[in-house]
């Protein structure tokens, strides 16, 4: 039975790994851009979730508060600052990175420096009985969002236009163009998506993991880790690497405690070695 | 060739420049300053793989902190003497790099970014959890300075004992982009296809340029771990590599001295601000973000610009 | 010994057949152009010999040496050389640089590691007397992406020609070429030394017809036919192929 709880602790944790990883992978897969701000994305929407949560006692609202906010930032980010730099590495990454700092240190300024918790959403609250142990309702609602987020990005990518054209690579933008397709606005649109996605997962991780100066860089590296084991621009990568990471995290944590964050390491090592590519990666 | 004397003429003046330096500073800043000199001789090491060779690493700090833990492991566990860890932390930094080369280079591009920020994170994570090893997360303290007949405790001594050694490595380094190595280099990062179709073995060389550029980390990396006196696996951690990659697109990629600027710079910085403002972490990032708008090729591109533009009048 | 040999090579990516039962052979010293429509393996078939592209069946045998799981630079280095239909150069560094670089290809000087300056000054003299050749002479210091597209093309050919190869593959060399740049070239590939065997990819009748000394016509992945200009241009089926084309 604790195997039980093992896996469903780590498809809840690697739901939420999910939501930051399809919106890193979606936002490279379109745009070629290593997106490090994510992290930032996950923590400063966690917060707003926290914030409006607290003035108005509604989860719901919050998580629409923290997804709009963020989505907008996400716009901004991309339309003034990493537009100019289509293509082009190194000042993306420079300027990301710049970004992760800022919010870091503005998000310490004004949500301080304590670990902070969302109450879990009364809906969800309590436990159903398994065996012996019970399991909280709400990692279940985590798996099943999870899963209602990666069907509808899923039918979203196979079965609408704009899906397509994602698909399609849109490797060149000329050509892009030429068929008609508005390429600024796309990208501004799947960087907000992206973004957004990442808050989302903030807010939904409120009541299980806290939030705190730091989570920001450490949710990025698992979120590097995921797609680079599923492979960059590939959503059923981001699905499959989260699953096995959230698996392995919690698998490591509870049988290797010090040695953790090496199940998660080595596995991705190895693929890696294996697949340059990730699990699912083009090229 | 009257560029190439002046170039020359540039660098001994600094070199004297930096060698009066502890005479008239206080002692504080004789530190910062051979901590500047330390990234950067890092941050020099990483160009030579990122602006020479177009691979971008997200892992150099693998190859540092190896070194740095070889001297501490070697020092404090094994009662090496000193100065001899310090041969033996560059072999093991030049040995990770060439077992790490072959893995890495399986791939290009953000999949090598990942790759190599992968296998760091593997060295990170090691350093962390083997406790019995290397104490995980509480780091080794202790780790003495060598002793060449005269004790490198004082921090002047220290100082002129780096400047000696970042000064020959970078007159290798300088050596070694001039050179047609260094020059197939460049080749390479602008057209592998092309120089293939030249003739040239693109793998070899750069396996050749990682493991130097590895080499070069450590010794940076054995330096560190005699200024600080102390080792922890925030050597080995991704935000270490993140940082040398910074200082390198900061400085200017490709031509050893931008990053080496923007290494000292950064250093300089995170000291200055952060005893001004508990949000010296905003104020650098708002730097980068100023920095990547107005020098998107970094300060010395920033400098060619500028030289372009009076001359062009 | 023939130059190069094409034996019953083939290509498929996919499902998609680009090259079907290729033969063909190239004596030493000889002119031949390779003619055909888009798409009909021209690109794919220079591929295949220079080892961009392994091919699915069949072999390459180069002077007598068999190539075709070879990787390009080692075929380099057996006296390969090839321009590319895409201006292949490199963007960022010099004029000077890039030749340097051939020159060092060539000879594989490539690993010095330190610089000895009485070496340099000989390679840079080499250097500069192949600018001088190819009218390249004051690009010299220039930038690669600063140089017109013509002079680029020349460059293309510059480097290709930079290690003295035996055998030269030339992808479209006159393509968006002015028509005093076109002739520039002619002219000068017709003044390379009869030690060198060239097989080129023309698009250009006039240029393939002054410069041919037997040409080859392929379509749709095959070779449908061979021979000198005369046949060629008896040649019913070519002549098919080709109303309308310039």
């Amino acid at each position: 039975m604790t195997w039980v709880i093992h896996i469903l602790n780590g498809v809840a944790f690697g739901m939420l790994l999910f939501l930051l990883a399809a919106g890193l992978s979606l936002i490279y897969g379109l745009m070629r851009i290593l997106n490090l701000t994510h992290g930032s994305f996950y923590l400063v929407g966690g917060y707003i979730g926290l914030s409006v949560m607290q003035v108005t006692g509604s989860f719901v609202l919050a998580l629409i508060a923290a997804v709009a906010a963020i989505a907008l930032l996400g716009a901004v980010i991309e339309r003034f600052f990493l537009r100019r730099f289509h293509l082009d590495e190194l000042p993306q990454t420079l300027l990301t990175f710049g970004f992760l700092f800022i919010f870091s240190d503005l998000s310490l300024w004004i949500w301080g420096g304590d670990p902070l918790m969302l109450n879990v959403p009364r809906l969800f609250q309590g436990s159903v009985p398994m065996g012996y142990y019970s399991y909280p309702y709400y990692r279940l609602f985590l798996i099943a969002v999870g899963l209602l987020v990666a069907l509808g990005l899923w039918w979203f990518q196979e079965r609408t236009r704009l899906g397509t054209m994602l698909r399609a690579g849109v490797d060149d933008a000329e050509i892009a163009r030429a068929l008609g397709i508005n390429v600024s606005l796309l990208f501004t649109l799947i960087f907000a998506v992206g973004a957004g996605l990442a808050a989302f997962a903030g807010v939904l991780a409120g009541p299980v993991l806290s939030l705190y100066p730091g989570a920001d860089f450490e949710v990025l590296i698992f979120a590097f880790v995921v797609v680079i084991v599923g492979g960059l621009g590939s959503l059923r990568g981001a699905l499959a690497g989260a699953l096995l990471v959230g698996i392995l995290d919690d698998f490591g944590k509870a049988f290797f405690p010090q040695f953790a964050l090496f199940t998660v390491f080595v596995p991705m090592a190895v693929i890696l070695v294996l697949r340059p590519t990730g699990l699912f990666g083009r090229q | 060739m009257t560029a190439r004397l002046l170039a020359i003429a540039g660098a001994i003046a600094a070199l004297l420049l930096l060698a009066a330096l502890p005479a008239f500073m206080r002692e504080y800043s004789v530190a910062l300053a051979t901590k500047m000199l330390i990234f950067a001789l890092f941050a020099m090491s990483l160009d030579l793989l990122l602006g020479y060779t177009g691979l971008a690493s997200l892992g150099h700090a693998a190859y540092f902190g190896v070194a740095a833990y070889t001297v501490a492991l070697l020092v404090v566990r094994a009662g090496v003497s000193s100065g001899l860890a310090f041969p033996a932390a560059l072999a093991a930094a030049a040995v990770t790099g060439a077992v790490f080369a072959p893995l890495a280079l399986r791939a290009r591009g953000s999949y090598f970014l990942m790759i190599t920020f992968a296998l760091a994170q593997v060295v990170w994570s090691v350093a962390f959890g083997w406790r019995t090893l290397t104490n995980g997360d509480d780091g080794m303290p202790n780790v003495v300075r060598p002793n060449f007949g005269f004790s490198l405790d004082n921090t002047a001594a220290f100082y002129y004992f780096t400047l000696a050694v970042v000064a020959v490595a970078t007159l290798l380094l300088v050596g070694i982009v001039t050179s047609p190595f260094g020059r197939a280099l460049r080749g390479i990062r602008e057209s592998e296809s092309r120089m293939q179709a030249l003739g040239f073995n693109v793998w070899r060389y750069q396996y050749v340029a990682f493991v130097l550029s590895a080499t070069f980390a450590g010794i940076a990396g054995a330096l560190y771990a005699y200024y600080n006196r102390f080792v922890g696996p925030e050597y080995l951690y991704v935000i270490q590599s993140a940082e040398a990659l910074i200082m390198v697109i900061l400085g200017g990629a490709g031509t050893l001295i931008g990053p080496a600027v923007g290494a000292g710079l950064i250093v300089f910085l995170e000291d200055f601000i952060s005893s001004m403002t508990e949000h010296w972490v905003l104020v650098l990032g708002v730097i980068y973000v100023l920095v990547t708008l107005f020098a998107p090729r970094g300060l010395s591109g920033l400098v060619n610009d500028l030289r372009r533009l009076r001359s062009a009048k | 010994m023939t130059a190069l040999v094409v034996e019953d090579v083939s290509k498929n990516f996919g499902g998609v057949a680009a090259l079907s039962n290729i033969s063909l052979g190239i004596e030493p010293g000889e002119r031949r152009v390779l003619l055909g429509p888009n798409g009909a393996g021209k690109t794919t078939l220079f591929h295949s010999i220079s080892g961009n592209v392994v091919p699915s069946a069949g072999r390459i045998i180069l002077f007598g040496a068999d190539i075709t799981r070879l990787r390009p630079d080692r075929r380099a280095r057996l006296g390969l050389a090839r321009t590319f239909q895409i201006t292949n150069l490199f963007p960022r560094l010099t004029v000077l640089d890039s030749v340097l670089l051939a020159l060092d290809g060539a000879s594989g000087r490539g690993m010095q590691l330190l610089s000895l300056t009485a070496n340099d000054r000989d390679r840079d003299g080499q250097a500069r007397a192949l600018l001088d050749r190819w009218g390249l002479a004051e690009a010299a210091p220039r930038i690669v992406r600063t140089l017109s597209y013509g002079e680029q093309r020349q460059l293309e050919i510059a480097l290709a020609l930079a290690g003295r190869p035996r055998l030269l593959l030339l992808d479209e060399p006159t393509a968006g070429l002015s028509p005093a740049e076109t002739r520039r070239v002619v002219t000068m590939v017709h003044a390379l030394p009869r030690d060198m065997t060239i097989l080129m990819i023309e698009h250009d009748m006039d240029v393939a017809f002054e410069l041919a000394d037997r040409i080859a016509v392929m379509h749709q992945g095959r070779l449908i036919a061979e021979g000198d200009q005369a046949a060629i241009r008896a040649n019913g089926q070519v002549t098919d192929i080709y109303l309308g084309a310039d």
